[in-house]
């Protein structure tokens, strides 16, 4: 009997993938990253191959240098592997061509992604892989956890026979992130699969100076085209490979798969066609209507590449009358898409009756397919002349071409249980979840699955834990439709979302909630009470914080939750299911007995007789309903589209609803009100000193600074606080410091920052933190008051760390982390330029709170002026950037040009004037806007079409403020060769590197801004070696402005960076430190460590400017860095705080030892140079560029 | 031919009695290689802290177990098997100590409250500890706590670590107790086999500009040995445990002074983290010419001469002695200065 293992495909994958392969090389892309990570840990542990080496992992700086890592490790001979998705396998695709045309044996995992279009998107769909199509690759799917291990274990030995290389893929998050229980595969099994003889053959074929041989030559006209037919009769023998591995491994384990697979009524005649996930789904379904008597089928495609379509005419049941093929993937323009093509073509060159058989897309971006959807499919063929061309799982009201499905319909038989369960991402559910998951699976003979859908907000994102439990192998390969149990470990996730919506009738409801149950009933709003009476569903309440908090679990109320889930789900008995949760606690905390273990076993004493079943009354009682998505006040767009999904209804939203072009309006974070802080910063107004550093760092904006006739405070709400501002060029005008109490996220990073202390009770300042309920309410209407200020004009205040905080950001309320340390710069960029700015904006952190539906946190001035903004790729960010550059210059000529030509037209005088203005700064671009409005006036009275064509390019006359921002994983890794680029361009573009370290979205990978001594992972050990001095590389050019930044360490010294950066006429480059969850500590600190590293040497503040040099000064200022001597804080007291540090030195302390030693001498290496830079004065120069 | 110096600590036989505190020393196994050829007879290693491990974990679990789950990323951030935790790794420079070195080897473990941790003993134990020293490291803050209260749950604690382990077990203390020998007796009842007097604690300065607080720790002086000769002169007298003089001990002479006011041996600290393995040998050595110079027949003669019941002037360790001390400030030699040998 196998021995069984309950994981993700990711995980199964990565099993076999290291155990078959000698040298992987990686890069992290979602939803790919972990089969990478997983590798790098194994071999890190010095888990080995199956042939009893440890398989070298490297970490590249792309997925196109893990391409050609891997195409070298196969040149010389090394069997290699790589995992990648989307983009990723897209930069791949050059070397694919090479590996393919060397007919090199070769396995890559793909957890197919869609690519990005008119919106980046990291859910699953096959865009990435049939752009491979043309590689030569072989192509396999898989469809479930369990083949995408047997397939992964297929494709490896397959390969090595055939000499074909395989993309092997897999439903990105469906499958690559469904837990799910699986048979696995020991290391005897694939050596058995794998044929000695192969191997030996393509070690023989590596490159060696014993045996040499030229690979890689340049052909022309003359042989190209017949060399590249000779390698035919490897592709065409290809097919019958696969099928005798398939064979073999059906020996070894019992599994038996075909390259095409059919299920279903053996005289059907109507057929599915469709590859991946979605044809377990159609089992599923297929087996539901054979119940019902009808005659359909399905046909599984495994083998995709090399199409064998005689294979595929032979698994095709002769009656099939008509067929429906189902692609997961759009190819605008194309006859069809690809696999509907593809079977098309394969009956039109057979001697068959020709079926009708009609193209159906599904599934983009991971939208879900359901038996119902399936089932309208089959439907839809029962007519004459079915549809083609159609969509299923949308409604298309453009095109018209979707096809309508039933929402209610559900076919999952009842004795499956499923339970729905929502949380926060970071409150334990979803660990506990895959906990119980893993107690089911790998302590019981019953099947398991598990898949969690997560949003994409970083501060108080909801998870949804979709699980499965059953007697039976689980195919159901979507979401939860209908939930025997439904549990909600937040009252607030109640006002947001519809929890009940899948509940079935007569359904548990568990929900933890801070009331006793006999007032839990009352607390409801209308609508969650509804559905309870409605669906009969039992309600149990837990306090499930209190149970936590007095076992001395603080917020981590998983445990509780997971032992009432148990109890009332009954899916184990009840004494055994807390004997595997005892178990497993101690196998996640170790044999050794702690504390921490007891504090678990005493929450799970105490859970069960801490909940209690609510009485529900017979119908409805609460007056409260849910509050509305968005604000009634909010535009219509957001009322139409952004509301319905911020509620979680934006699969309901038609195609007609959606911008043509992926373009979209700014200014909508303000719409969604979150309120999800525990904790708010309550201002005294009698201690403040008015530094306005609290709103300089609030990373969410939701704190600001605002000065203001006084006449205004007669419209404030009662007890407003008020101060009369301390600044001689708004003398007179009054001061709020004002909260957003529904944007704040609660990071504390103001009152930490706030310096201004009660003298005789140093605890209390001038902002501390209260019980977010106990201000709230209040602060509502002053939000509301204070933010329909006019504001104060930008060309009135003077623009240091003070004055910049009296202007509105318009970057506002976005979805980062809680306590975030990039967004601050970025506000602060938009509070100096925004008017003006436009930002390419790599993929990355800042482009998911930036740029990920629903909202924006880019807004608008009152004049409508603000950011534009773009994200191009991850790679290509700062081309991206330069191309705005340019064809901004390019617009800017154009107007020039064109007034020049209307001189005497518009009037000498202005059209000189607005030549001549030199817009640098807030005053000049006020008169040369309005300068502009003069000459629209004019042109108002002038119909030629040049008058036409300058009224619309009239805004260029005002300097744009290009911004290419991103974070390090760009910078340092992925886009340095075109940051490089750029900067060596003598474009006038600022560049902003927000540098967490780390690659922060994706997951915490290490990148070459890591520093010495942290530990990430794919180097988890710790990384051994220094952070790349990228400022310094900068440096070496002598054209580009540079400075590194921290706010936390000297905020006077990133705002005049900044305003230096801007006002440079060539490019400029800032290194801003952002502190990052990732760093392993508490955010509220972020500022502090900020500091720490300034004063250690870790992170000095300097300004390089070429401007200088110019004047025969050093171009190298070192604005704050520790003393030479006598030095106070040290490296090590920095690194002490933050727990990527600290795992390294709870995990191996002497390795800790030896790399605090090491990065200490790198810090001292490092100042020395900067010491001697900012003492360096070159030979003033004649031509030394200085702005305008 | 060298004089012995042998002497029994806790019941267990040791060469010398001027041993290596609790301390980071123990933390690199090359250091404890040079100490033991220096002539340490026993190495003690750092403390295990109970917040510590409560601390450890609760970060490992915020880390690891929950953080960084999110849209893209369903992993922590923090690679999983980073966070090891602290006691696992004693555990395991506990059995490497115990695998290079011949002289016994002492674990520390620091906490103040019943609980979970003291099963942290059994398995220091069977890791092969020699002996525990058991740190009750904790300032009473508690309003509605007593003295006896106080004690009380202390006296819990040390009887707890007892009962489950068969290993000696020493209780270090702080100077804070309204009657330390009588404590040390209830200690002593418990079945303690030592004590170690004192702990030396983080003290918090205040930044008057700033109004924060600052946490420090600075290396000992000898000015600190005299408040543990002052207690070891008291308690030694009637004490049927091992004592231990830990805190100011520089000098050979101090060394000296703290064993003829009873201490059954000295812990050395701060004087090693500057000199090295080294001082230890010249601790030890200047130990030995001073038995010599002196004549004194054995260390044992020496041993507790000076202590309440024997010195000539017993009162100067007592209140009597407070007026007099006043008058003669002026003619008391610089404190931490050694005197010649």
């Amino acid at each position: 009997m196998p021995s069984s293992h309950t994981l993700d495909a990711n995980t199964a994958v990565a099993s076999v993938a290291h155990r078959l392969s000698e040298v992987i090389a990686i890069y992290p892309i979602t939803p790919s990253s972990t089969m990478g990570e997983l590798a790098d840990e194994w071999s890190a542990k010095g888990h080995a191959n199956v042939w009893g080496h440890v398989p070298r992992v490297v970490e590249m700086q792309s997925e196109a240098g893990a391409a050609g890592a891997v195409h070298g490790a196969l040149t010389a001979g090394a069997m290699s592997t790589t995992f990648t998705a989307s983009q990723g396998l897209l930069l791949m695709i050059p070397d694919m061509f090479k590996i393919a045309g060397e007919l090199t044996p070769f396995v890559m995992h793909v957890a197919a992604r869609t690519v990005a279009t008119h919106a980046l998107s990291i859910f699953g769909d096959h865009s990435d892989v049939m752009a491979c199509r043309g590689t030569g690759f072989a192509m396999l799917a898989s469809a479930s956890v369990q083949e995408a291990q047997d397939l992964a274990a297929i494709a490896h030995a397959a390969t090595l026979r055939s000499r074909i290389p395989f993309l092997h893929f897999f439903d990105g998050f469906r499958t690559s992130h469904e837990i799910a229980k699986i048979a696995s595969l020991d290391d005897e099994t694939l050596r058995a699969l794998t044929d000695p003889d192969a191997i030996a053959a393509h070690r023989a074929r590596g490159l060696t100076p014993d045996a040499p041989v030229l690979r890689g030559t340049a052909q022309n006209p003359d042989t190209f085209f017949q060399a590249r037919e000779a390698s035919n009769s490897y592709h065409d023998a290809c097919g019958q490979i696969v099928a005798e591995t398939m064979s073999r491994f059906a020996e070894l384990t019992g599994r038996r798969y075909h390259a095409f697979e059919y299920h279903g009524h053996p005289d059907a005649e109507r057929v599915l066609v469709a590859m991946g996930s979605a044809t377990e789904t159609a089992i599923e379904t297929v087996d539901h209507l054979l119940a019902h008597g009808e005659r359909v089928g399905v046909l599984r495609v495994r083998l995709y590449r090399p199409f064998d379509a005689k294979a595929l005419l032979a698994a095709m049941p002769t009656s099939a009358r008509a067929i429906a093929v189902l692609d997961r993937t759009k190819e605008p323009g194309a006859h069809g898409d690809p696999l509907f093509l593809d079977v098309l073509a394969a009956f039109a060159e057979s001697a068959r009756p020709m079926p009708r058989v009609v193209a159906g897309r599904y599934g983009l971006s991971s939208k879900e397919l359901t038996p119902s959807m399936l089932i309208s499919v089959l439907d839809a063929l029962r007519a004459e002349h079915p549809p083609t061309r159609f969509t299923v799982g949308i409604e298309d009201d453009v095109t018209h071409r979707s096809l309508r499905w039933d929402r209610t319909l559900d076919i999952e038989p009842d004795d499956v249980v499923r339970a729905i369960v929502f949380g926060l991402g970071s409150d334990g559910t979803v660990g506990s979840n895959k906990n119980t998951i893993a107690i089911i699976g790998e302590q019981t003979e019953n099947f398991a699955q598990g898949y969690f859908v997560y949003d994409s907000r970083k501060a108080g994102a909801v998870t949804v834990s979709h699980l499965r439990f059953g007697t039976r192998p689980i195919r159901s390969a979507y979401l939860v439709q209908r939930a025997p149990f439904v549990a909600c470990h937040h009252v607030e996730i109640l006002e947001r979302h519809d929890v009940l919506e899948h509940a079935m009738p007569g359904a548990t409801f568990l929900l933890n909630a801070p009331w006793p149950a006999a007032e839990a009933w009352s607390r409801l709003p209308r609508e969650v009470q509804d559905q309870i009476v409605d669906k009969r569903v039992r309600l149990f309440v837990i306090d499930a914080n209190a149970v936590a908090s007095e076992c001395g679990l603080g917020r981590h109320i998983g445990t509780v939750l997971q032992a009432c889930f148990f109890a009332l789900t009954k899916v184990l008995p009840e004494a055994e299911a807390m004997e595997h949760m005892r178990a497993a606690i101690i196998k996640s905390y170790g044999k050794r007995g702690s504390a921490v273990i007891d504090r678990n076993f005493a929450a799970i004493e105490r859970a069960v007789s801490a909940m209690a079943e609510v009485s529900v009354p017979s119908a409805a009682t609460s007056e409260r309903r849910r509050p509305p998505a968005v604000s009634r006040a909010a535009p219509d767009f957001v009322q139409r589209v952004t509301a319905a999904m911020l509620a979680g209804h934006g699969d309901d939203l038609p195609v007609s609803a959606f911008p043509v072009d992926g373009t979209w309006p700014t200014g909508t974070a303000k719409w969604e009100k979150r309120g999800i802080a525990a904790e708010l910063p309550k201002w005294d107004a009698s201690l403040c000193i008015q530094c306005n550093k609290c709103a300089l760092v609030c990373p969410h904006a939701a704190i600001r600074t605002m000065v203001f006739d006084p006449s205004h405070l007669d419209s404030a709400p009662a007890g407003t606080q008020s101060l009369t501002y301390k600044a001689k060029e708004q003398a007179g005008l009054s001061y709020v410091v004002q909260l957003a109490p529904d944007d704040c996220t609660g990071c504390r990073l103001c009152v930490e920052v706030c310096p201004a202390k009660d003298k005789g009770n140093p605890r209390h300042k001038s902002l501390d933190m209260v019980p977010a309920e106990s201000i709230r309410e209040d602060e509502r209407p002053r939000w509301d008051w204070a933010s329909a200020l006019p504001p104060i004009e930008r060309a009135k205040v003077h623009l240091d760390v003070k004055g910049s905080q009296l202007i509105s950001p318009l970057f506002e309320f976005s979805l980062a982390c809680s306590g975030c340390g990039e967004t601050p710069y970025l506000k602060l960029l938009t509070q100096l330029f925004g008017d003006r700015a436009v930002v390419a904006n790599a993929t990355g952190c800042s482009s998911i709170f930036g740029g990920n539906l629903p909202t924006t946190p880019w807004t608008t001035d009152a004049d409508g002026r603000g950011p534009a903004w773009s994200n191009s790729l991850f790679e290509d960010n700062a081309e991206f950037g330069l191309g705005m550059r340019l064809a901004l210059d390019a617009h800017r000529e154009r107007a020039r040009t064109l007034l020049r030509q209307m001189a005497s037209g518009v009037g000498e005088r202005l059209a000189t004037e607005l030549l001549d203005a030199h817009t640098a700064d807030d005053v000049e671009i006020a008169a040369q806007r309005a300068r502009i409005v003069a000459l629209r006036d004019v042109l108002g009275g002038i119909s030629t079409p040049i008058a036409r064509e300058l009224d619309r390019v009239a805004d260029h006359l005002v300097d744009k403020s290009l911004w290419i921002v991103g974070g390090d994983g760009w910078a340092y890794d992925i886009g340095y060769g075109g940051l490089d680029h750029v900067l060596a361009s003598d474009a006038n573009v600022n560049v902003l590197v927000l540098d967490t370290e780390v690659y922060s979205n994706t997951g915490g990978q290490q990148s070459k801004a890591t520093p010495l001594g942290a530990s990430a992972k794919f180097a988890s050990a710790g990384k051994s070696v220094g952070k790349k001095d990228l400022g310094l590389l900068a440096m070496s050019y002598g054209h580009v402005y540079v400075a590194r930044v921290a706010m936390g360490g000297r905020d006077k010294q990133t705002v005049d960076a900044f305003r230096e950066a801007e006002s440079w006429n060539g490019p400029s480059l800032i290194i801003a430190y952002s502190h990052c969850i990732a760093h392993g500590y508490d955010m509220a600190h972020g500022l502090e460590q900020q500091r720490l590293a300034v004063e250690s040497g870790v992170w000095p503040l300097y300004r390089f400017d070429p401007r200088r040099l110019a004047q025969g000064e050093a171009p190298l200022v070192l604005d704050a860095a520790p003393p030479e001597t006598g030095r106070k804080t040290r490296p090590r007291d920095y690194m002490a705080n933050e727990g990527r540090f600290r795992a390294v030195e709870l995990s191996d302390p002497a390795r800790y030892a030896m790399l605090v030693a090491r990065a200490e001498a790198e810090v001292e290496r490092r100042m020395a140079i900067y010491r001697q830079l900012a003492t360096l004065h070159a030979p003033k120069s004649a031509d030394a560029e200085t702005k305008p | 031919m060298t004089r012995s110096l042998e002497t029994e600590y806790l019941g267990i036989k040791i060469a010398s009695p001027i041993v290596p505190g609790a301390s980071p020393l123990a933390d690199d196994i090359e250091v404890v290689l040079r100490l033991e050829d220096a002539g340490a007879p026993m190495i003690t290693m750092r403390s295990l802290f109970e917040e510590q491990f409560a601390l450890d974990e609760s970060a490992a679990r915020r880390h690891v177990t929950n953080a960084g789950v999110s849209g893209e990323s369903s992993r922590p951030y923090l690679p999983e098997h980073a966070f090891a935790m602290g006691v696992d790794r004693y555990l395991e420079q506990l059995e490497r100590i115990r695998r290079r070195v011949a002289i016994p080897v002492v674990a520390s473990l620091n906490g103040v409250t019943p609980g979970g941790w003291v099963s942290h003993a059994t398995m220091l134990e069977q890791a092969g500890a020699s002996a525990l020293e058991l740190n009750l490291y904790a300032l009473p803050s508690d309003l509605l706590a007593s003295a006896a209260d106080v004690e009380r749950v202390q006296l819990e604690v040390v009887r707890s670590v007892i009962d489950r382990v068969s290993i000696p077990v020493a209780v270090k203390l702080s100077p804070f107790y309204s009657s330390l020998p009588h404590f040390v007796r209830a200690l002593q009842d418990a079945g303690g086999k030592g004590v170690v007097l004192f702990n030396r604690f983080y003290q918090a300065d205040i930044d008057p500009v700033g109004l924060t607080t600052r946490r420090t720790l600075h290396l000992s002086t000898s000015s600190e040995l005299l408040l543990r000769l002052r207690w070891l002169a008291l308690v030694s007298p009637t004490a049927r445990v091992s004592l231990a003089a830990s805190g100011g001990v520089h000098e050979p002479i101090d060394a000296v002074k703290a064993l003829m006011a009873g201490a059954t041996i000295v812990q050395v600290v701060s004087a090693l983290l500057v000199g090295g393995s080294e001082r230890l040998r010249a601790l030890t050595e200047g130990l030995r010419e001073f038995l010599d110079r002196e004549e004194y027949g054995s260390l044992d003669q020496l041993r507790g001469n000076m202590n309440a019941a024997r010195s000539p002037d017993p009162s100067a360790f007592e209140r009597a002695d407070y007026v007099r001390v006043l008058s003669s400030w002026h003619e008391l030699p610089p404190v931490g200065r050694a005197e010649p040998l």
